[in-house]
């Protein structure tokens, strides 16, 4: 009875999530883990009529050693890096910004947050505008504006270039998401305790000292859990390229364009490998982290 | 809010008198601060002035090589027909987003209280398995559960979406509400426990109703992340029971000879919903955030 | 009181339940199970435009042959059709098919008939006097196997060259004059380009695709062509070769932006002037039309040189999927799809040919008097870049192929075996 007592509200509480999550999830994995290691490469295997044989990792080993799918993983890194680096860097630059009170605080707070709210089904119509990649007397876009503005050297052909043009795709992104990392950085801000700001001006600290040894530490678990967020954001890309460039524009493949590619053309197969192996660079990059967060805490208390 | 809040946020206003310093010196630094964020705010309306100009132009003026120039002709019929057609799937998506939100976050509510607050063993385990739900890519699981929807019978549009997006909401949401609950102070919760109050009853009573910012924070992702969805959207519903974003696709990408002026008065209109809960409650937001929704 | 938070939870998921069971009163549309009952769920990419406007005329000549039945819309934009193929794919993986769907007529099909997905509608041919009413060659692309399983609406041509005449003129060529081959129009494209105009327009892969194989059917003759898709034309070979260097010269007069361009756009170019020529479906003339752009002063239009004489050929149409939830309904749309009344209601409308040899060429515009001129007389071969040619997977790679090349990802020698393998 005293068991029930005890385990039984929370028990409750979390089981219907957990069962949801269990067979939505989870369950969800397993079968796509399952369809990966089979041959089932044509239509008539995606709908049964044919049948499928086991293959074991076969599939793994043939995506990764193509030309094509190690284009689209190098791809997936530079994006990554860019727009980790990009929102980081201005959405901190921002935070800083606005963290000691200013005039008009409210409204750059406001603009700076709101291309969150937009859909890139939405924004993605005048993104397609602004990258266009003609430069010179054809400009347009984002080109043609720095000519207007006298910046001709910045022209570029942004996303139409094979080796750096997956950089362009994130700069929608940046766009979209460094107003998330400032709040993210403002609450980690404000988070700091007066006293400890205090104490150090008492020590005689300057203001760029404080900051320096006293709120910046302060800072970094925000910055993991921003790091985080952020980066497992690019690994969904797919609905920017998707908007921007087309799926079928060889500069822009990630690995999500190629799982989506491969699955219209009834390549079941290929396609499950492909999300089964963005799953296994997210679980390498995330679980750990996750680990940490959750050891920290048990000694903590 | 409450009295949590305060302790956990030390209010703007006492900073504003420790910062102040002999004028002069700060008046380059804050120039230039003022110079950055204006420039900031420049680069970040762009887009939106691209978008908001060519809304307003007629077939001929609205394309690529004018983007940067105002119309020729101010008109209003792009809003117009971009209204009439937009209009009933706005409705759908506010049928959609709104419970989908409110359960999701009680859910969330529910799961992070618990994870929160009652250590049994594994309790960890669970919580690290919940959170690892937000990190699938959705396109790998989207054959399979199709497959599931329909075996559950499911009717297509609105309420399969709902169900959609509370599931894939619970980790975020459990995220946001267990951190958050991490950081209210043990005794209150405590003192709880002592009156004799159950589990349940302390989590009606005493939990929910010092889970307001929390609560402003989820609805307000899961409000957003809900609206803009089109993944789901496109797989799950049709332009005629789905939600804007398809609407949207259909207007803005089904045209063999594209309208760019109705594309962008229905794209600002998509974005407005969203838009307004970010202007409005943007404030709400990183309070939300900062009131120790984030330590993690 | 712990039943207050019990009553909360219940309450909570009972919402839930709720929400997820509620709500399927309002919309008798299909995409969940219809009850068989008369409504008919066509299920097309049309959703805006000409193909909006097409479809809508589709439909009342439907409703006016088969009062008994109710039409609903399941068009699903984007992408020319990719939204809506990705969409269909998992719907009728799932066994929750529409009770009709569009789809390009020809090799694309393979897919659907392999996994068993659609019916054999040969019967519903001679029932309908279908099998007079086409021509023969239209029959022999649409059978696999010996049997039929699609009836096609309209009928677009691939290989045809749009262009601006005042810049050709500007260019010092005269536009009535159309260039023997491939070779001659290069010469009349580096004029243009002398003078500082994008001489050829075009746009994401797809279109890039469309021109490659207007220049295999220019180069390669219909035959040999043909043998592309059946096995008897080798991909490795030297009249290959011939026809990527072509290909290759082609693609260095057009514009930097093109991947991120669809038709529409790079059609727009030739209409602005800001480019002379570009190669396009023949859906391209609606762009014109709808702007008031006259054929002879304000465009001229002819095959891709050295193409004369063939009709690259692509189709929409219309199938019966196994498990219709109405397959009465759907064969119903089927025979108005198929009638003349139909074909050319939905024709004058799209800016596309009938299927149907026996309709007035009178009822349609000047452009489209050439095009079933041609589609009687010409060699019909299957166009590749839009599924008449090959099989999906087929079409993907080389897709691919090509967009690696365009992009810089790969030179001619790897191009042409990366497209000898998809072949393979």
């Amino acid at each position: 009875m005293k068991t029930i007592k005890r385990w039984g509200p929370p028990v409750l509480l979390l089981t219907p999530s957990m069962i949801l999550l269990a067979v939505f999830v989870y369950g969800l994995i397993a079968a796509n883990f399952a369809t990966s290691a089979t041959d089932s490469h044509t239509a008539a295997q995606a709908t049964g009529a044919q049948p499928t044989v086991f293959v074991g990792i076969q599939n793994y080993l043939d995506l990764l050693a193509s030309e094509a799918f190690q284009h689209s993983l190098k791809n997936l890194l530079l994006y990554t890096v860019v727009f980790l680096v990009g929102t980081m860097l201005i959405g901190f630059m921002w935070a800083w910004l606005l963290e000691r009170p200013m005039r008009g605080e409210g409204l750059f707070r406001s603009v700076y947050l709101f291309p969150m709210a937009v859909s890139f089904i939405a924004s993605g119509v005048v993104w397609r505008w602004l990258l266009n990649s003609n430069e010179g007397e054809a400009a347009l876009g984002l080109n043609r504006l720095f000519q207007m503005v006298g910046l001709d050297f910045l022209q570029n052909p942004w996303w139409n270039n094979i080796t750096w043009g997956i950089a362009a795709i994130a700069l929608p992104a940046i766009w979209q998401l460094s107003g998330y990392v400032m709040a993210l950085f403002l609450a980690g801000f404000r988070g700091v305790p007066e006293e400890l700001r205090e104490a150090g001006r008492m020590d005689g600290a300057s203001e760029w000292q404080v900051y320096r040894h006293v709120i910046f530490p302060q800072l970094s678990p925000v910055a993991l859990s921003a790091l985080i967020i952020i980066g497992h954001m690019s690994l969904k890309a797919f609905d920017l390229i998707m908007s921007i460039s087309k799926p079928s524009n060889y500069q822009t493949k990630v690995p999500a364009v190629d799982m989506y590619v491969f699955k219209s053309s009834f390549d079941y197969a290929n396609s499950a490998a492909v999300g089964a192996i963005l799953l296994i660079i997210v679980a390498v990059l995330v679980v750990p982290y996750l680990i940490h967060t959750s050891r920290k805490e048990a000694s903590g208390r | 809010m409450t009295t949590t809040t305060t302790t956990a946020a030390p209010g703007t206003d006492q900073l504003t008198p420790a910062i102040r310093r002999p004028k002069g010196r700060f008046t380059a630094a804050r120039t230039a601060r003022y110079a950055i964020a204006l420039f900031s705010l420049v680069i970040v309306l762009i887009p939106v002035y691209v978008l908001l100009v060519t809304s307003f132009k007629g077939p001929g003026d609205a394309t690529p090589s004018r983007a940067w120039a105002l119309p020729q002709l101010w008109i209003a019929d792009n809003w117009i027909m971009a209204w009439d057609t937009l209009a009933p799937a706005i409705g759908r998506t506010l049928q959609m987003v709104i419970p989908a939100s409110i359960i999701s976050a009680f859910l969330g509510s529910m799961n992070g209280f618990v994870l929160s607050r009652w250590s049994f063993r594994g309790a960890n385990v669970v919580f690290t398995l919940i959170l690892f739900g937000m990190f699938i890519p959705y396109q790998a699981v989207m054959i399979p559960l199709n497959q599931i929807v329909l075996d559950l019978g499911l009717p297509n549009g609105v309420p399969t979406l709902i169900l959609l997006h509370v599931i894939y909401g619970i980790p975020i949401t459990t995220l946001i509400f267990r951190n958050y609950y991490e950081s209210v102070p043990h005794e209150l919760i405590e003192a709880a426990r002592m009156d004799g109050a159950g589990m349940l009853r302390t989590y009606a009573w005493v939990v929910l109703p010092i889970s307001i910012p929390s609560f402003v924070v989820v609805l307000i992702w899961q409000f957003t992340s809900a609206w803009n969805d089109f993944l789901f959207a496109v797989f799950f519903s049709t332009p005629n029971t789905g939600p804007v974003t398809v609407a949207l696709n259909n207007l803005a990408n089904g045209a063999q000879l594209q309208n760019y002026g109705v594309s962008m008065a229905g794209a600002l209109f998509a974005s407005l919903p969203t838009l307004l809960v970010y202007i409005l409650l943007g404030k709400y937001f990183v309070g939300g955030l900062m009131s120790g929704s984030v330590k993690g | 009181m712990r039943r207050i938070g019990v009553v909360a939870t219940a309450a909570a998921i009972g919402l839930a339940l709720t929400a997820c069971s509620g709500g399927g009163d309002g919309s008798g549309d299909g995409g969940g199970g219809g009850d068989g009952g008369t409504d008919v769920e066509v299920f097309t990419w049309w959703a805006a435009g000409s193909e909006l406007t097409g479809l809508e005329a589709l439909e009342a000549v439907f409703a006016e042959q088969h009062p008994d039945f109710t039409f609903v819309n399941g068009a699903v934009a984007g992408g020319a059709g990719s939204a809506a193929k990705d969409l269909l794919q998992t719907r009728m993986q799932a066994g929750d098919p529409p009770d009709t769907f569009q789809a390009h007529a020809g090799a694309e099909l393979t897919d659907y008939i392999s996994a068993g997905q659609i019916e054999d509608i040969s019967d519903l041919y001679t029932e309908f006097g279908l099998t007079d009413a086409f021509p023969q060659d239209l029959l022999d692309l649409l059978t696999v196997d010996g049997a039929i399983y699609s009836v096609p609406s309209n009928i677009h041509r691939s290989n045809v060259v749009w262009a601006n005449p005042t810049v050709l003129e500007a260019a010092g060529i005269d536009p009535s004059a159309v260039p023997a081959d491939i070779d001659a129009w290069i010469a009349d494209l580096e004029a243009v380009q002398a003078t500082g105009v994008t001489a050829l327009s075009v746009a994401t892969t797809w279109t890039q695709v469309n021109l490659l194989e207007t220049v295999l059917m220019a180069d390669l003759g219909p035959e040999a062509y043909i043998g592309l898709w059946n096995g008897e034309t080798d991909w490795a070979g030297a009249e290959v070769t011939g026809a990527l260097e072509h290909f290759e010269t082609l693609m260095s007069f057009t514009n930097t932006d093109r991947d991120g361009l669809d038709w529409p756009e790079a059609t727009q170019m030739v209409i602005d002037g800001t480019a002379a020529y570009n190669v396009m479906g023949d859906w391209a003339v609606a762009a014109f039309e709808e702007q008031g752009v006259e054929r002879g002063p304000g465009f001229v239009d002819f095959p891709v040189p050295g193409s004369d004489g063939q009709f690259g050929f692509l189709a929409d149409s219309f199938t019966l999927p196994v498990g219709a939830p109405n397959p009465d309904g759907a064969t119903a749309w089927l025979e108005t799809v198929g009638s003349l009344e139909g074909q050319v209601a939905f024709n004058q409308a799209k800016g596309s040919i009938p299927a149907r040899t026996d309709a007035d060429p009178a009822d349609f515009s000047e452009y489209q008097q050439t095009a079933i001129e041609s589609y009687a007389n010409d060699a019909i071969v299957p166009s590749l870049a839009h599924g008449a040619a090959a099989p999906i997977a087929w079409s993907t790679a080389i897709s691919d192929a090509t967009s690696k090349y365009t992009t810089g990802g790969s030179d001619l020698a790897t191009y042409q075996e990366e497209l000898a393998a998809a072949a393979g």
